[in-house]
């Protein structure tokens, strides 16, 4: 189904940044603002919920931990016990310091890499996923806000200009 | 202008008496004789159930007895001089960790302040006299760990076993020292170590004070030169009076991570003194323009020093267990044996409970938080420096009394009282840094 929205581009983060407080101030709904770099506080003006990644970065460097306890239990302990520098592997508790950098690195090691990807499925990002980016100026130096038009496009146009757009267009998205 | 509390005046004041009086105590139930100290340790071990005995055979082999243990009869009147001195070291052990704790935090602040204004740091100048304030304890710190040392040298205590000639001619190992470890040379460092930590924080502070009144920056950039030239000095200096004045009280043992270790400590303790300084003055109405971001970015080096804090000490640890050295392990052997608890327990405080408590960044934000972590940090670290002496000093004999809470009250009264008299002496918001708009409006 296409629904019809309306796209005002800036060129300046900061014209963007009070356009975004005054559509918010108008109780307008900001679909999706598309920059070319990151603009600090902008999900804070927008509105967005605070993000989530932290709480699963925590959970995974858990179960980082996790799996390399377990893993070396059974190579160091349970398979093949070795007797290393005059340590015999009999328990876990009398070798643990040495494997204290492993446990260190399988938690660094879980939390980052399932931290990306868990980012890219919220994102909806997946390989050879066509680009939604509605206009190639905003990986250049421009920026684009997009509302969407429930049977008011004029004045939203109106509001746009206002709030400094260099350009505004009405056009159907495929969603 | 910032005016002292009756109130923490006070209390300061009856911290320093109370210490006074409990480190007079400790000082005076100490044994003079071998009999008496005999007869304490044996009173000791029926009112305790005899939790020390099992470890009394081990501590022959700790600091430079190792070459008497093997003379059979001499071993048992050596043994019984050995544990006087023990017990006569405890006051002054007891001493010395609380007046190099809190010299250690003035030191640390020193470091961290000398880092903003080498990096030109943007964030911080808010909390630049704050920061003045704290060193300036290092004068009166730093006089009275020199006095400690001088009274060492002068035979005073037997905590630096290198500093008895009669212990050097038996030990070659100690002879071999001897070049470095001697009571003139090292009086002589601790002199130029503390003479240019004292200099480069009173000329800075004469910079930033005149940086207020002046119509240029010249004062700023001048500051700029000095603390990145202090920052070298630091480093070096800093290393060195780690191996002198701690680690030197196990002549034989040797880390070459010591000073990174022992600095780790004082840097972590010193931020937290300035958070909790800083949460503190807010409280009462000073320093309007920090806001939580201010307050966030420390916690989150109390966090990241705390966690770095246990990454040295874990790396110091894991070579040497590894290792299996029989000269390296007796250290540790010593600690997991006779320090169980301030030791597994000091891991605790300085690492599992900030890395907890602090993760969130939401909890950063909140004062009491920050304060609460603060003080449970302060004593992980008041007991890390006593796990660093006190094996070497008293050995099996440690405890947690009276003399060791009066050093922390003496010199934790001093230290407040310092401080706060400090903070007085000037606005605590500086005027004419040029970063102090972007200090100002920092957030994060």
């Amino acid at each position: 189904m296409a629904s019809k929205v309306i796209q005002a581009l800036y060129n300046d983060d900061d014209v963007l940044m009070h356009a975004v407080k005054k559509v918010r101030a108008e109780h307008h709904h900001i679909e999706e603002v598309y920059t070319p770099f990151p603009v600090h506080g902008l999900d804070k003006a927008m509105g967005l919920a605070d993000t989530r990644i932290a709480i699963t970065s925590f959970l995974y460097g858990c179960l980082g931990l996790t799996v390399a306890i377990v893993m070396m239990n059974y190579i160091m302990i349970e398979d093949w016990p070795q007797d290393i520098g005059g340590k015999p592997s009999f328990t876990y508790l009398d070798n643990m310091p040495a494997f204290v950098p492993i446990m260190f690195e399988l938690t660094v090691f879980f939390a980052a890499h399932l931290m990306v990807i868990t980012f890219y499925l919220r994102s909806k990002m997946w390989p050879f996923k066509k680009a939604e980016n509605p206009d190639k100026r905003t990986t250049d130096d421009h920026f684009l806000m997009e509302l969407g038009v429930h049977d008011n496009e004029n004045e939203l146009a109106d509001l746009l200009w206002e709030t400094g757009a260099v350009e505004v267009k009405v056009t159907e998205k495929e969603s | 202008m910032y005016t002292f509390s009756n109130k923490l005046r006070i209390g300061s004041f009856i911290a320093m008496g109370l210490g006074v009086i409990f480190l007079a105590i400790g000082f005076l139930s100490a044994p003079s004789t071998v009999e008496e100290a005999k007869a304490m340790v044996a009173v000791h071990d029926d009112g305790h159930g005899g939790g020390h005995a099992e470890a009394a055979e081990n501590h022959g082999e700790e600091q430079g007895h190792g070459a008497e243990t093997a003379n059979g009869e001499e071993h048992d009147s050596s043994h019984d001089t050995h544990l006087l001195h023990q017990l006569q070291n405890r006051p002054w052990s007891a001493l010395y960790v609380a007046a190099f704790f809190f010299f250690m935090i003035a030191l640390g602040v020193l470091a961290f302040y000398a880092i903003q204004r080498a990096a030109q740091a943007g964030w911080s100048p808010l909390l630049f006299r704050v920061m003045e304030g704290i060193t300036a304890y290092l004068i009166p710190g730093g006089i009275i760990v020199f006095v400690i040392l001088l009274l060492s040298s002068l035979h005073m205590n037997h905590m630096f076993v290198w500093m008895d000639a009669d212990t050097v001619a038996h030990d070659e190992l100690l002879q071999g020292k001897a070049g470095y470890l001697n009571p003139t040379f090292f009086l002589i460092r601790a002199a130029i170590f503390l003479g240019g930590w004292i200099f480069y924080r009173q000329y800075s502070r004469k910079l930033s004070l005149a940086q207020d009144e002046s119509d240029d920056n010249s004062n700023f950039v001048k500051n700029f030169r000095w603390s990145a030239a202090f920052l070298v000095f630091y480093l070096i200096s800093e290393s060195m009076m780690s191996w002198d004045w701690i680690m030197s009280l196990d002549p034989h043992w040797f880390s070459t991570l010591f000073g990174w270790y022992v600095f780790a400590s004082m840097f972590v303790s010193g931020i937290t003194v300035i958070a909790m300084v800083t949460v503190y003055l807010k409280s009462k109405g000073y320093l309007e323009d920090v806001n939580n971001s201010h307050i966030h970015d420390l916690a989150k080096f109390m966090f990241g020093i705390s966690i770095f804090w246990t990454y040295l000490w874990f790396s110091q640890f894991m070579l040497i267990w590894y290792a299996d050295i029989p000269e390296e392990v007796t250290y540790y052997i010593a600690r997991f044996q006779d320090y169980k608890l301030p030791f597994f327990g000091m891991l605790v405080m300085n690492f599992v409970f900030p890395l907890l408590v602090l993760m969130n960044s939401d909890y950063k934000r909140v004062n009491w938080f920050v304060i609460m972590t603060g003080i449970v940090v302060l004593f992980g670290h008041y007991l890390d420096i006593f796990n660093m002496v006190m094996p070497a000093t008293v050995g099996d004999q440690w405890y947690i009394g009276l003399p060791e809470i009066g050093g922390i009250l003496f010199f934790g009264g001093l230290f407040v009282f310092w401080v706060f008299t400090a903070l007085t002496k000037a606005p605590l918001q500086p005027k004419r840094n040029p970063f102090i708009e972007e200090s100002r409006h920092f957030h994060y």
